[in-house]
């Protein structure tokens, strides 16, 4: 019987309501009286040197307030990076500095020259293009392998050149591996390219920013992932606002998937505007300018190298990355191909030697940091395609390869520094087969040659390393914060409670799925628990979400400040029932004397808590009010196996998926609806990067994809449906939930499936085709069918 | 400036609006009707699908002045009498067919076009259908079961076949 309540049951969200109706609370359908809007006037060219700015006649046009430019902001902090990776000779990398208006020179198109501040947006709009700007066009670097020649320009004038470093991991592994890689039997090498996407979530991104002069109050609305984060990065590193006089409020956002976690040169600026002018300041993105404002995601080169035994035993990989940071740092940018990547290159398997080679380099584009699923997307594709590749040089079966190498001892320490702590990738293998009906693919095909198209499957497993981070780890790794995540469970005289979590929902479900867990833990309704999350006045200091972390590590603090609740309660209930503190027992809401049918009610013990006529006064204080931050002892380390079946058009190069299967072991899960749907839109993220969308830009630094126009974003005739299964439970050894998070595995596991079935495909019907880049469009299909 | 009037929801409204004023900004700003969303600038997501004269239209590719005299109908309108979700809307929250809910009202509004126009449409139907209607959130799976069951039809049906 699947569950109604508690932990494991499909809860319907409460959130939908709100959404179904128009009723949502979204940053830009937050209007502040007497607010005025702004416009960025931004570059169009990829790299040039500002010679001068003149404003006045756009000054004069009706309704305009001010304009600023990066003269404003001289004296003003820049936008921080927020993790300082060393390189492999243990320097520091190359960081420029990143104002939050250009300053002397612009590095990519996009990037805001001036900011016009009118009493209407069409006013900001139309003054903007009355600036008259002298813009000297600077030759424009774009491919990263020519960025690090010698004499190329840089982007950066006061850095040595374009390589923000040179990372190895592990670098003192590096001669072994290349011994093991020069004595094998058999390496297979494969070049691939994961290409450059922007996230694209719906809502695009806004910023409200709100002075108060009488009380110096300064407040900021923005379509954040981490509100608390902003503000410590705004205030203490870009205006020099105290925490405690600055207050961040992220309401309902529409979708992040890792862009809305950054802090952006605009919301720094409406910030500073709002005081600058006394008047609360509006922006709203278009999508357009999201393109070429937002973050960028992935955009790696690799070379990657698997030696094998004659067996097909995995001896060492190496791998080798050019990884595109854009023309300046965005908050997490460096630890993405850094340690979000690196570390994940054992994958499921038992090789014992690894060395990964990271080269980051900046270019005339939009900077790029992590999006769903953050350097392991890149880092499962990499190796996904080359086992899958080395399967077919050395005719072993890529299902047997995989299983001939996993790793089925637990806890299990990788050559890349983490520790597995459980898993089961044979299951998990089982499971993927079984609901894709692998057996039957035989039938399918014949049935596709009937109908004149190539069928082919591809399978893969990935693991992702999530539930982001421990502290003292990540700080150790060059991470200028720490990622613990908070909770304060705040329980009312009448018995309801409010949780106030440091996470943010952002899509995922939490005002659902978090009661869930309280009401599993305490024996109450779900709808006595509300959920209070994205504003810095009301929740503690969180890190927000991202990295599959809200119940691995929010859901943590929130039980280990229910734990403090319960523990209270219990004394409360005791000292009610003139018992022993260690005699009681709380089930379903009633605190009972075990042995005894003596009991009192979670509502008289919460109202005893608040009227404490006969109370333990002199044991514990009144009221019931706990907090807990919860800092993980390390990461969690979700698995699967996934399998896709497409079918190809040979006359045009289309390929459509068929089916798609995705066995995930998440460990514990606390809602299966709401998982399932996270795997559904990672499937459909990671399918659109297989077959449809690329960020591309031309020799110039041009941005050629700049609206939904030109970037294809999957459509609902684009995408199957999914057969999806969590079934395969190993729970997270080391956190009290048991759960490892699911929010970014469809997108982690999915983009090998595809590319291993078009592969197929092809080798089925005679093209030796070893490997097509995505996006794998008709066109590009084609073309390496008709090479 | 010119005064344009309309029904949205069953009510009269005017407002203030220039030549270029869109319908999404006339709902929005105009009216303070959020419900519509704005999600791009080429015509292409769909989040500010709204009906004008029974027809699902884009709101950000219409002028607000082209639906002067029109009965226009928003998300804010699609609820029952008492307040309890319509048909559609129940099923996009009994099937989690929303994550986020950014693109939720355009497709609600493009949902309730469609069985319209199409009954009882096949699933082939509903994902064609939705070519204007981007999500990026759901992976459109659940959508599809959402607007299948809300039609009628049984959606165990709907699997990966």
């Amino acid at each position: 019987m699947p569950k109604d309540h508690g932990i494991g049951a499909s809860n319907k969200r409460r959130e939908d309501v709100r959404f179904l109706t128009g009723n949502g609370n979204y940053t830009d359908d937050i209007n502040v009286r007497g607010q005025a809007f702004v416009h960025f006037l931004r570059s169009d060219m990829a790299h040039g040197r500002i010679n001068g700015i003149n404003s006045d006649a756009a000054a004069a046009m009706p309704g305009v307030v001010r304009i600023f430019t990066g003269a404003d902001f001289e004296g003003v902090g820049g936008l921080p990076c927020g993790w300082q990776v060393t390189d492999r000779h243990g320097d520091p990398m190359q960081e420029p500095a990143h104002p939050v208006l250009a300053q002397g020179k612009v590095r990519h198109v996009g990037d805001p020259i001036a900011a016009v501040v009118a009493d209407t947006y069409e006013q900001a709009r139309d003054a903007a293009e009355a600036i008259e700007l002298d813009l000297e066009e600077l030759p424009a670097v774009v491919d990263m392998k020519a960025a690090v020649q010698d004499g190329a320009t840089k982007v950066h004038d006061d850095l040595t050149s374009n390589l923000c470093y040179d990372w190895g991991f592990v670098e003192e592994n590096k001669d072994a591996v290349a011994a093991a890689i020069d004595g094998a039997a058999h390496v297979t090498t494969l070049e691939l390219v994961n290409q450059r996407l922007v996230a694209n979530p719906m809502e695009p991104r806004v910023a409200v920013g709100d002075y108060n002069k009488s009380s110096d109050d300064s407040t900021l609305y923005t379509t954040s992932q981490n509100p608390h984060v902003i503000r410590l990065l705004m205030g203490a590193f870009v205006l020099g606002i105290p925490e405690h006089k600055l207050r961040v409020i992220s309401p309902d956002v529409g979708g992040g998937f890792g862009t809305k976690i950054f802090h952006y040169a605009e919301e720094a600026f409406c910030t500073f505007a709002a005081k600058a002018i006394n008047r609360p300041v509006k922006w709203t993105s278009s999508r357009s300018e999201a393109f070429m404002s937002d973050a960028h995601g992935r955009d790696h080169v690799t070379k990657i190298e698997l030696a094998m035994d004659k067996d097909g035993h995995f001896l060492a990989l190496r791998t080798d990355t050019y990884a595109n940071m854009g023309a300046y740092l965005s908050t997490f940018a460096p630890s993405v191909p850094t340690w979000l990547h690196g570390t994940l290159m054992a994958g499921n398997y038992k090789t014992p030697l690894i060395y990964v080679n990271v080269k980051a380099v900046f270019t005339n584009t939009v900077p790029v940091d992590a999006y769903r699923g953050a350097g392991r997307p890149e880092a499962t594709y990499q190796l996904e395609r080359v086992i899958d590749k080395a399967a077919r040089e050395m005719k072993i079966d890529p299902i047997e390869l995989r299983r001939k190498n996993y790793i089925t001892e637990f806890p299990y320490a990788t050559p890349v520094a983490v520790e597995y702590d459980t898993g089961d990738y044979n299951a998990t293998m089982d499971k993927a087969l079984e609901i894709s009906d692998y057996a039957g693919f035989g039938a399918r095909a014949a049935e596709s040659a009937k109908n004149g198209k190539w069928r082919g499957i591809g399978v893969n497993s990935y693991i992702e390393a999530c539930g982001i981070a421990p502290s003292a780890l990540v700080g150790q790794l060059g991470a200028r914060a720490g990622l613990y995540e908070s909770a304060t469970v705040r329980v009312n005289a009448t018995g309801g409670l409010v949780v106030m979590t440091g996470s943010h929902s952002h899509g995922q479900g939490h005002e659902t799925a978090f009661p869930q867990v309280i009401a599993e833990m305490i024996g109450i309704d779900e709808s006595m628990v509300e959920i209070v999350h994205g504003d810095t006045a009301n929740a503690p200091m969180g890190m927000g979400t991202y990295g599959s972390r809200s119940l691995a590590v929010g859901g943590s603090a929130m039980v280990r400040a229910t734990e403090k609740i319960i523990n209270k309660a219990k004394k409360i209930a005791a000292h009610l029932m003139e018992a022993s503190e260690g005699d009681i027992e709380l089930k379903d809401g009633q605190f009972s004397v075990a042995g005894t049918d003596k009991s009192v009610a979670w509502g008289d013990v919460t109202l005893a808590a608040y009227v404490p006529h006969n109370y333990p006064l002199d044991e514990i204080e009144p009221g019931l009010e706990e907090t807990a931050f919860y800092d993980p002892s390390n990461f969690t380390y979700p698995a699967g196996a996934y399998i896709c079946e497409v079918e190809v058009d040979p006359e045009t190069g289309k390929v459509t998926i068929e089916r798609f299967a995705a066995a995930d072991d998440f460990g514990n899960v606390v809602n299966p609806m709401i998982v399932e749907g996270q795997v559904h839109g990672g499937i459909g993220q990671g399918i659109g990067q297989a077959l449809l969308e690329n960020c591309v830009y031309d020799e110039n630094g041009q941005i050629l994809s700049a609206s939904y126009m030109d970037y294809a974003m999957p459509r609902a005739d684009d995408l199957p449906n999914y057969v999806v299964d969590h079934s395969c439970q190993t729970p997270c050894t080391h956190n009290p939930l048991g759960v490892k998070g699911c929010g970014e595995a469809g997108a982690i596991g999915s983009p090998p499936a595809v590319v291993n079935a078009v592969v197929d495909a092809m080798q089925r019907n005679g093209k030796d085709i070893t490997h097509i880049d995505m996006p794998l469009s008709p066109a590009r299909v084609w073309s390496a069918m008709n090479e | 400036m010119t005064t344009v009037s309309m029904t949205v929801n069953g009510k009269p409204v005017s407002g203030e609006v220039e030549g270029r004023t869109l319908l999404s900004a006339f709902l929005r700003d105009g009216q303070g009707m959020t419900g519509t969303h704005v999600g791009c600038d080429t015509s292409q997501c769909g989040a500010c699908v709204v009906h004008v004269n029974g027809e699902a239209v884009k709101s950000c590719t219409m002028f607000a002045s082209e639906a002067a005299g029109a009965e226009v109908k928003t998300i804010e309108g699609m609820a029952n009498a008492d307040g309890s979700l319509g048909v559609i809307q129940q099923a996009f929250q009994d099937y989690h067919g929303l994550q986020c809910g950014f693109c939720t009202p355009g497709m609600v509004m493009s949902a309730a076009a469609l069985l319209k126009d199409n009954p009882k449409p096949s699933e082939s139907d509903v994902r064609h259908y939705l070519e204007g209607n981007i999500c990026r959130c759901t992976g459109y799976h659940n959508i599809v079961k959402a607007i299948m069951a809300a039609s009628g039809q049984d959606v165990a049906a709907v699997a990966a076949e």
